[in-house]
C-alpha cells in the first residue's frame, strides 16, 4: 500500500527539498532552484494524480477502452508555463539585484539596505 | 453584446495590453491604457446592475456547459468586487501619466502600461471567473505583472522587494494550486460550483481537510495575513507611485475575496468553520495584525511604509468581521473592502503627488506642507480621518458594522479592541498633521507649490467618495448586504446553509 504509491512519496520529499532550499539557502539563485523544485513536484502530483490503473494514453482509437484523466495534463501544461515565467522574472531580477547591489547573497543586500537607511 | 459582458470584463484588458506595444509613443499609450480602464469600469457598472436587478449571471467561455467548459459567475460580491477593481485602477490611471513621466524612464513607459493592464486583467480574472484552476491561472497572470511592476520602482530597493514578493507569492499561488488539486482529486470537477455540491459528500477525507488547509495558507499568504505580511512593507514602500496607489487599494482585496469565496461557496461554511478552528484564528490573527502593525506603523519614517502598515492593520479589521461569521460580520468586511480601497487609493495618490514634487515620502519632508500643498495634505488628512473612523468618512461606516456585528455575536472585548486599534490610527496620521501644519518647511522646500491638476483630480474624486459614501450609505450597504446575504444562502443554495 505505501510502496505502491511511491510518487506520492516522492511529490513530498521533493516538495519538502524545494521548500527547504528556498527558506534555508541565501543565495538568490539557489531560492530559485528551489522554488522551481518546490513547484516541480507539484506537476508531478498532477500527473501522478491523472493515472488511471491499467490505462493507456488518452487517444481514441480501436481496442482503447480504459486510458488515464487528460485533464491533469492539460492543466499541468498551463501550470508549466506559469513556472518557467515565474523562474525567469525571477532570475532577471537576481541579475538587476546584482546590477544594483554587486551581490547576490541575501545577507549582504540586507547589510547594504540597512546601511541606505 | 451584454450577454457577453463577463467575458469582455476580462478580455478587453488583457487584449489590449499587447496592443500597448503598437503605440509607441507614452502619451498615446496613457490614454488607451486610461479608455481600456475606463471600458472595464462601464462594463463592471452594467453587470453590478444586472445582477442586482436580475441575480447570478452565468456566462460559459465558448458555448461549453459547466461542469465540463469554464464558467464565469458573476454574483452581487463578485460585481461588487468588480466594480472596485475597476473604477480604483480607472481612476488611479488619470494620474499615471504624470507620475510616471517622472518615476520611469521614458524607454521603459510603455512596458509599464502593459504591465498595468495586465495586472488589471488577472485580478478581474480571478474575480469574474467560477473556475478554481481559472484562479490559480488569473492569480499568477496579476502576480507576474505585479513583480514586474514593484522592480520598476527607482530605488534598488524595489528590486529586492519584488524578489521577495516573488518567492512569498509564488509558494503562496503554488499552495493554492496544490490545494485545488487535491479537491479535484476528490472530486474530479474544478468549477466552483460543482465543487461545493460534491465536497460535503467527501468532507470527512483527510485529502479535503488538507486541500482546505493549502488553499488557505496560500490565500491568506496572498492577502499579507498577519504573520505572512512580511512581503508587503517594502512591496508598497518602493514601487512606483501609481503602482502602490493601485495595489494597495485592490491586490489585497482580491485576496479576501479569494478566502471569502473558497470558505464560504466552495467548502461550504459547516466545513469550513468546523474543519479548522478558523474563527477563533482568524480573529486572533486579526486582532493581532491590527495591533501589531498599527504600532510599527506609529515608529515610520517613511510614509509609504507608515500606510503600508496601516494597510496590514486594515486587513485585519476584515479578518476579523470575516471571523466573526454572521450576516453582519461579513457585511462589515465587505463594506470594508470598499471603503479601504477608497482610503488607501487617495491616500497613496496623494503621496504620489508629494513624490512627484519633492521627490521622497519621508515624513520630515512633509515639514510645512500644509500650506504648501494645500489640497493634497488635505487630502491625506480626510483619508487619515477616514482610516481613524471618524464619523462622516467612510471609515465610520464599516468600523461601525464591524462593532455591531461583535456585539451582536456577545464578543465586547472584540468591540473594545477594535475601537483601541483605532486610537493607534490616529497616533500615526496626526504624527504626519503634526509635521504638516505645525513645523516649518524645510528650507529646500521653501519653493514647493501644489500638485498639478492631473493629481489633485483623481485624489479628490477619491476623497469625495470618502466623504459621499460615508453620508449616503445606501449604494456600498445595499450591496455589501445583498453580497453578505447571498454567501449565507451558498454560492447554489445548496447544501451550506447552516
Amino acid at each position: 500500500m505505501l510502496l505502491g504509491l511511491y510518487n506520492y512519496w516522492i511529490v513530498v520529499v521533493l516538495m519538502m527539498i524545494g521548500f527547504y532550499i528556498v527558506i534555508a539557502h541565501g543565495n538568490l539563485i539557489k531560492k530559485i532552484v528551489g522554488l522551481t523544485i518546490f513547484q516541480t513536484s507539484v506537476f508531478i502530483f498532477y500527473i501522478s494524480m491523472a493515472k488511471v490503473e491499467g490505462g493507456t494514453a488518452p487517444i481514441i482509437a480501436e481496442g482503447i477502452k480504459l486510458f488515464s484523466n487528460p485533464l491533469p495534463h492539460v492543466l499541468i501544461l498551463t501550470a508549466i508555463v506559469v513556472g518557467i515565467a515565474t523562474t525567469a522574472v525571477g532570475l532577471a531580477l537576481v541579475v538587476r539585484i546584482k546590477e544594483a547591489y554587486g551581490s547576490i547573497e541575501e545577507e549582504e543586500i540586507q547589510k547594504k539596505d540597512n546601511l541606505d537607511c | 453584446m451584454l450577454a457577453h459582458l463577463p467575458i469582455l470584463q476580462v478580455i478587453v484588458p488583457l487584449m489590449a495590453a499587447p496592443l500597448c506595444l503598437l503605440i509607441v509613443r507614452p502619451r498615446l499609450v496613457w490614454l488607451f491604457t486610461l479608455i481600456v480602464s475606463g471600458l472595464a469600469f462601464l462594463i463592471s457598472v452594467l453587470l453590478l446592475q444586472q445582477v442586482m436587478a436580475s441575480g447570478t449571471i452565468i456566462y460559459g467561455l465558448g458555448g461549453w456547459d459547466a461542469p465540463w467548459g469554464i464558467e464565469y459567475r458573476i454574483d452581487q460580491l463578485n460585481a461588487l468586487l468588480l466594480l472596485i477593481i475597476s473604477a480604483i485602477s480607472t481612476i488611479v490611471l488619470l494620474a499615471a501619466h504624470t507620475s510616471i513621466r517622472q518615476e520611469i524612464s521614458e524607454d521603459r513607459q510603455t512596458f509599464f502600461y502593459v504591465l498595468y493592464l495586465l495586472s488589471l486583467a488577472g485580478m478581474l480574472g480571478i474575480v469574474a471567473t467560477g473556475d478554481a484552476f481559472n484562479v490559480f491561472v488569473f492569480l499568477e497572470i496579476s502576480s507576474l505583472s505585479a513583480y514586474a511592476l514593484i522592480a520598476l520602482g527607482k530605488d534598488r530597493r524595489a528590486l529586492w522587494a519584488s524578489y521577495q514578493y516573488l518567492i512569498m507569492g509564488t509558494i503562496g499561488a503554488t499552495f493554492i494550486l496544490i490545494g485545488i488539486g487535491l479537491m479535484y482529486q476528490m472530486t474530479g470537477t474544478l468549477n466552483m460550483d460543482d465543487l461545493s455540491r460534491r465536497l460535503p459528500e467527501v468532507a470527512n477525507t483527510r485529502t479535503v481537510f488538507t486541500a482546505f488547509a493549502f488553499v488557505i495558507v496560500g490565500v491568506c499568504l496572498k492577502l499579507a495575513l498577519f504573520p505572512l505580511h512580511l512581503w508587503l512593507p517594502n512591496a508598497y514602500a518602493y514601487a512606483p507611485s501609481i503602482v502602490t496607489a493601485f495595489f494597495a487599494a485592490t491586490a489585497t482585496k482580491v485576496a479576501i475575496y479569494l478566502l471569502i469565496r473558497f470558505t464560504f461557496s466552495v467548502f461550504g461554511l459547516s466545513f469550513s468553520f468546523t474543519a479548522l478552528p478558523l474563527q477563533i484564528l482568524f480573529l486572533i490573527l486579526g486582532l493581532a495584525g491590527i495591533f501589531v502593525a498599527s504600532t510599527i506603523a506609529i515608529y515610520q519614517t517613511n510614509i509609504k511604509h507608515l500606510f503600508a502598515y496601516s494597510s496590514i492593520a486594515q486587513i485585519g479589521y476584515m479578518i476579523v468581521g470575516f471571523s466573526i461569521s454572521t450576516t453582519t460580520g461579513l457585511m462589515a468586511t465587505l463594506l470594508h473592502v470598499f471603503n479601504h480601497a477608497l482610503m488607501k487609493g487617495a491616500l497613496f495618490l496623494a503621496l504620489g503627488a508629494v513624490m512627484y514634487r519633492i521627490g521622497s515620502v519621508q515624513l520630515n519632508q512633509f515639514q510645512g506642507l500644509g500650506r504648501q500643498m494645500p489640497f493634497t495634505m488635505a487630502a491625506i488628512v480626510i483619508g487619515g480621518l477616514s482610516l481613524i473612523g471618524v464619523p462622516l468618512t467612510v471609515g465610520f461606516v464599516s468600523k461601525w458594522y464591524l462593532i455591531l456585528a461583535a456585539i451582536e455575536n456577545g464578543w465586547w472585548p472584540v468591540a473594545v479592541l477594535i475601537l483601541l486599534g483605532s486610537l493607534l490610527a490616529v497616533v500615526y496620521v496626526w504624527r504626519l498633521v503634526e509635521a504638516a501644519y505645525f513645523k516649518s518647511p524645510l528650507a529646500a522646500n521653501e519653493t514647493v507649490k501644489e500638485a498639478p491638476l492631473s493629481f489633485l483630480i483623481p485624489i479628490w474624486i477619491l476623497v469625495i467618495a470618502n466623504l459621499y459614501f460615508g453620508i449616503d450609505t445606501r449604494l456600498s450597504v445595499e450591496v455589501a448586504q445583498a453580497a453578505s446575504q447571498g454567501l449565507f444562502g451558498g454560492l447554489s443554495g445548496v447544501g451550506v446553509n447552516q
